[in-house]
């Protein structure tokens, strides 16, 4: 059953007031408090959206991520996966073929012994037909460029390369959604512009929505939107311009900005006729030229 | 303490198919209390590298001497070397295992054999330079921040008073503000301890901020040894190793290709930012 505020729109996830806490307890496992590692997260999200979800350590990025595939449930508030009420223990497998999930280190969601088997496990446990599955498998391959590694062993790829098979294992089941949790902090930079390629083309091409939680900044800048956390709250929203236009703000959040974005904050500070939110490199020595 | 890597070569597996050659023909000195940023690819040999320095890794050939006494000598105090060249590991909180974080941080001193009072003088002092709180001493190390964890795993080395210490991507998984109060104790071991200090890392933004001097991997073989500025001067054959400059010389580098007359071997943002003005100042 879709829910009246979704007749008609393309809306995929919708939070009001998201809360979680968890219990701490001390030393000889007596309840001694409670932390709320969200607290009242507001969000829309429609269907093909590029998200980025921006935020210090322990600021509750991964605590909100865990929640968009049900692996936590919300403490008060509600969250809709595309229509389904996350809080449903009926809903929560189609809740996680819905939304796929990517951690930051693909050597604890790899199974298989070799890339294609990998890729198929989450299918086969869809209990899809197998000639379905060699399709899908060979298509989530392609879209990530794996496709000549298909029987190659996990353990021979590079880091860039085993998170694009961490990938395609998830697009592999048809999800509408991908979220990714720092999928590039344990990659090189060679690494890092593979797998932020790849999900770019499954955002363009695929058109399916993405959530990206990443520290790094240079990231985000293809993002729609961006979601700011600090200390479980969402303190900022935007477009990449607009949020990267208040530096300051970022810094209060112990976040930063790109490297050209401060460099062109800077030098407009300094008098220079450069604008605001700058994203790129070719912007800032355009804007400088013109000035 | 000085080192010296005199034409130091690895092998892994030799003799079998799996035979790879990990570092060749790698020679480089470093005196006391120098500051510096190793890079290359993944695979490039940096790794391997940092293991040779506090001799967890043999060479295949050549050595590897402090202060001009070779390490693999008979007789040769590897346990001892141990202690002065501490070795901090990417993740390096994965390591945390103690109780509680003063405990934890008094492991290595302990295991060196030395007197409880002195111990604990060293963790606390640890503890201290890396920014730890007193109130956070005997909470759990589990019930730390990321960022606190982490400069909690880097006091437990610097307990043991290293004279050199080789941080393996000590900023990897971190939010912007934990990186730089890592790098920012980098910088006071530095100058403030006179350590020699060895960054590897892959951000040039981080070192191009931090470092005086690069030493560059690639497959294997040092190719480029040099103050930053000088190396990052090379950017065609640095991104031609999958490398990359620092953002702001780019952003120099591009503008002098695009006709502006502008120093291209300015490596910080704050360097850029003053050149940029001083060329505009003087057109204006």
């Amino acid at each position: 059953m879709r829910l009246p505020f979704c007749i008609g729109c393309m809306e995929l996830i919708r939070s009001d007031k998201l809360v979680f806490e968890y219990v701490r307890r001390d030393k000889n496992g007596e309840v001694d408090g409670f932390v709320r590692a969200i607290d009242e997260v507001s969000l829309e999200i429609n269907q093909g959206d590029f998200i980025a979800v921006l935020g210090p350590n322990g600021s509750g990025k991964s605590t909100l991520a865990k929640h968009l595939n049900s692996i936590l449930r919300p403490t008060e508030g509600t969250l809709y996966i595309d229509g389904m009420d996350s809080a449903d223990s009926d809903k929560i497998w189609d809740i996680r073929s819905t939304v796929g999930m990517v951690f930051q280190n693909p050597e604890n969601q790899m199974i298989g012994t070799i890339v294609e088997e990998d890729v198929a496990f989450a299918p086969e446990n869809l209990g899809i037909e197998p000639r379905e599955i060699e399709e899908r498998v060979k298509e989530s391959l392609i879209t990530v460029e794996m496709l000549g590694h298909r029987k190659a062993s996990p353990s021979k790829l590079s880091g860039g390369q085993k998170q694009r098979v961490a990938i395609a294992g998830v697009l592999a089941m048809h999800p509408k959604c991908i979220v990714l949790d720092e999928p590039t902090a344990m990659l090189d930079p060679v690494g890092r512009k593979e797998v932020i390629r790849a999900i770019r083309a499954l955002n363009d091409v695929e058109n399916i929505t993405i959530i990206l939680i990443t520290h790094n900044m240079e990231e985000v800048i293809y993002a729609d939107r961006i979601y700011v956390m600090n200390k479980g709250r969402m303190v900022m929203s935007g477009t990449p311009r607009e949020v990267f236009s208040k530096p300051e703000e970022l810094e209060e959040n112990h976040l930063a900005v790109p490297v050209v974005t401060r460099l062109a904050h800077e030098l407009r500070k300094a008098g220079m006729n450069i604008p605001e939110g700058i994203l790129t490199r070719k912007e800032l020595c355009e804007a400088i030229c013109r000035s | 303490m000085q080192i010296i890597v005199n034409h130091i070569d690895h092998i892994y597996n030799p003799g079998t198919v799996f035979e790879k050659k990990a570092l060749s023909d790698v020679t480089f000195k470093a005196e006391d209390g120098e500051y510096i940023g190793l890079v290359g690819h993944t695979g490039s040999g940096k790794s391997t590298l940092a293991l040779h320095l506090n001799g967890l890794m043999k060479p295949t050939s050549g050595g590897i001497y402090y202060d001009g006494v070779d390490i693999a000598s008979e007789g040769y105090d590897l346990r001892s070397l141990r202690g002065k060249v501490g070795l901090v590991f990417q993740y390096p909180e994965h390591q945390l295992f103690e109780e509680d974080v003063f405990t934890d941080v008094c492991f290595g001193p302990k295991n060196l054999g030395l007197e409880p009072e002195e111990t604990e003088q060293r963790a606390y002092e640890s503890l201290k330079a890396v920014g730890i709180d007193d109130d956070r001493f005997y909470v759990s190390p589990f019930d730390l921040s990321g960022g606190e964890k982490r400069r909690a795993a880097i006091a437990g080395v610097l307990a043991m008073k290293p004279e050199v210490l080789v941080l393996d991507e000590p900023c990897a998984g971190l939010d912007p503000q934990g990186r730089e109060e890592i790098l920012s104790i980098a910088d006071s071991l530095h100058e403030m301890l006179g350590i020699t200090v060895i960054i590897i890392s892959h951000s040039m933004d981080d070192l191009a901020e931090h470092v005086e001097r690069m030493l560059v991997m690639h497959e294997g073989k040092l190719v480029m040894d040099g103050p930053a500025r000088e190396v990052f001067m090379h950017r065609e054959e640095l991104e031609s190793m999958g490398l990359a400059v620092p953002e702001a010389q780019a952003v120099l580098s591009d503008l002098k290709k695009m006709g502006l007359p502008v120093r291209d071997d300015l490596i910080t943002i704050d360097e850029a930012r003053r050149e940029i003005l001083r060329v505009f100042g003087r057109q204006a």
